[in-house]
């Protein structure tokens, strides 16, 4: 029973860390209808600047976090404006093509930058571990401060988005870009909004996720991106409650396919999960069901 | 009748220009023009030749976006590699067993198209790219943890150890895990790879052209409209992607017998990128411009050798300008008037003048 506390917490620690990277992919997705494949490595690059803030400048830990969030957010406006922006009425499948150049790019800078060789991520978090039931079940710091930031940007992200009027204007963009400009909407400046905060949170969930995983490569980003897309699809794409849950949920059936089946094939098995949910519900969990016209 | 012509005509100039690249290179190879590191990417740049106009068949002419084409051939690979070494004594002919490899990588790749493609040719769009990246995720992440051994007995299959196989004494291990195939016989030529390309041009350009290719095209087009004139869906998208799925097979098979080791996770999520990158850049649904790319960008990273370091990062960069300059509207109609102008004294019949590129959809 305590075993599976503890996987269950694990589980919905990693799925923090998937859902708020799913957020950015969904972000986007829902405003800007395109798959912004090179979310994964703003991670990369996010928990890179940490690092050497850390290492390089000694940084206090809160201000090296807080420049990779700045950092991130101006690198996700910057790729938004040069590489997205001359695209926008171009066929979805040449933005998918510049959005891997993008990734190459990123992966390939980092790897100029900052080497092939392996980098320790500094443990940030000096929280002391909880422990629970006369010492059975210890819930790590990095765990709980996880768990904590996502519940805290979750919160944040739906008051911005349903409360001010950036947020209004995202919905509407993303409900329907035309009618959004008609109304006075900059649809230009909403866009790049949204590609600014989803790397901001791109940034956030990289430096959560080196903290769990502390080791740092350029291709970092790259499987959890693929995997947080993967949450974001199963919550349904384009829903910021969707992509909650689909990241949560994912985080915990990847840990439990480790725990309770097979370490090898957790991979597998989290993405055959997927294919199930979407033969069963074809836009996700939360997504919505859009009808056809003839 | 003119149209039929004109696409025969048009299927011609393509595989005249694939026998012309072929003799070329065959006569610098020869003559020794060619560089030694140019000379290893001959089989992968045909491989890859059969990668791309396979995947254009699903994302081009079916119109769906798959995203795994690289499990499939990973597939054919694998089986391709058993195939061979396992008949390593019952089979001494070399040709033979790459051409029995071949078949087999295709029959296997095309089973597990019919697999992934009953289920997934049920989804749309981003949902559809999603459903072959995570299927392509799970044939690399099994055959990862596939070890397949050989012995007097026959094969061995495990998906715990090399030890769990159970072989005899004289068993050999041809898959072993995480590491991938070992000591395997390289059969692959330059030769083998051309016939192979002529073959999945033959197979891809006659689908094309034949009556179940206009079904697929119309339903690409659209899925409704086709529909309500009685085209089964299902069947022709599955016809397409299954025969899309064991040519990618049988391009995995060559690729797999042209190296003497070769791990699953060299066919991850990046190299079924990297063949849609190929597919994007050549032109949707033109196979001859499939072909192109995949040669130019295959060798491209080669060329770029000299700039060290930079040339994923310079390769990227192109990427991202070709993309944003030919989707510019503005440019885009500006080359399209200086390539009519220069095409007007040679054309003379009216009706030539939209030749390739027509067939893209976007």
């Amino acid at each position: 029973m305590i075993g599976l506390i503890s996987n269950l917490i694990s589980g919905v620690s990693l799925g923090s860390v998937y859902a708020i990277i799913a957020l950015g992919y969904t972000m986007v997705y829902g405003i800007a209808k395109m798959l912004n494949f090179a979310h994964g490595d703003v991670i990369m690059v996010g928990a890179y600047i940490c690092f050497c803030g850390i290492n390089y400048l000694s940084l206090p830990p809160v201000v090296a976090v807080l420049l990779a969030i700045i950092a991130c957010t101006a690198l996700g406006i910057v790729i938004e404006g040069l590489a997205y922006k001359p695209l926008r009425s171009a066929p979805n499948l040449a933005v998918l093509i510049t959005a891997i150049g993008v990734s190459y790019f990123l992966q390939n800078s980092a790897l100029l930058i900052w080497k092939s060789d392996p980098k320790v991520f500094p443990s940030i978090i000096k929280l002391e571990p909880i422990h629970c039931f006369d010492g059975q079940l210890t819930i790590g710091g990095v765990t709980l401060v996880t768990v904590l930031c996502c519940i805290v940007v979750m919160v944040c992200l739906t008051l911005f988005i349903s409360r001010s009027k950036t947020g209004k204007a995202m919905r509407a963009v993303s409900e329907d870009k035309v009618a959004a400009q008609l109304m006075g909407i900059n649809v230009n400046r909403t866009i790049s909004v949204t590609f600014a905060i989803g790397s901001g949170l791109a940034a956030v969930a990289g430096v959560l996720l080196c903290s769990a995983y502390p080791t740092l490569i350029p291709t970092t980003g790259a499987m959890p991106g693929i995997k947080a897309f993967t949450a974001a699809v199963f919550g349904g794409i384009g829903s910021i409650p969707g992509a909650m849950l689909g990241g949560i949920l994912l985080g915990v059936i990847e840990i439990f396919a480790k725990a309770y089946i097979s370490t090898q094939f957790s991979d597998a098995i989290v993405f055959a999960v997927l294919i199930v949910v979407l033969l069963i519900k074809p836009t996700g969990i939360l997504g919505k069901k859009i009808s056809e016209k003839v | 009748m003119k149209n039929v012509k004109k696409t025969r005509r048009r299927d011609f100039i393509t595989y005249g220009m694939v026998i012309a690249a072929y003799l070329v290179v065959q006569a610098l190879l020869d003559t020794g023009h060619i560089s030694n590191s140019l000379k290893n990417q001959l089989i992968p740049i045909c491989v890859y030749v059969c990668m791309a106009v396979s995947l254009n068949l699903v994302v081009g002419i079916l119109g769906d976006l798959s995203l795994g084409h690289a499990g499939f051939m990973s597939v054919g690979a694998f089986t391709g590699i058993v195939v061979s070494m396992s008949l390593q004594n019952a089979i001494p002919d070399g040709i033979v067993r790459l051409i029995l490899a071949i078949a087999v990588g295709a029959v296997t790749a095309a089973i597990a198209g019919v697999l992934v493609g009953v289920p997934v040719l049920r989804l749309r769009g981003d949902y559809l790219a999603i459903v072959t990246l995570a299927f392509g995720e799970i044939i690399k992440n099994v055959l990862t943890n596939l070890y397949v051994g050989a012995d007097g007995n026959g094969l061995h299959i495990s998906f715990k150890n090399a030890m769990a196989m159970g072989m005899g004494l004289d068993g050999k291990t041809i898959i072993n895990g995480p590491i991938g195939a070992v000591g395997v016989t390289k059969l692959a030529t330059f030769t083998a790879g051309f016939i192979l390309i002529l073959v999945t041009l033959f197979i891809t350009l006659n689908l094309i052209n034949s009556r179940s290719g206009r079904a697929i095209k119309a339903i690409r087009d659209n899925r409704i409209a086709a529909e309500s004139v009685g085209i089964n869906i299902t069947k022709y998208k599955l016809i397409a992607f299954v025969v899309s799925a064991a040519l990618a097979g049988m391009a995995g098979a060559l690729y797999g017998l042209n190296y003497s080791g070769l791990a699953a996770k060299k066919f991850d999520f990046n190299t079924s990128i990297l063949v849609l990158v190929f597919v994007v850049l050549g032109g949707i649904g033109n196979i001859r411009g499939s072909i192109i790319a995949a040669t130019v960008l295959t060798v491209l990273p080669e060329m770029l050798r000299a700039l060290q370091d930079y040339r994923m990062l310079i390769y990227a960069v192109i990427l991202i300008l070709v993309m944003i300059v030919t989707n510019n509207p503005l440019l885009r109609s500006v080359t399209q008037s200086v390539v009519k102008k220069l095409k007007a004294p040679f054309v003379k019949k009216k009706d030539a003048a939209p030749a390739e590129g027509g067939d893209s959809n976007g």
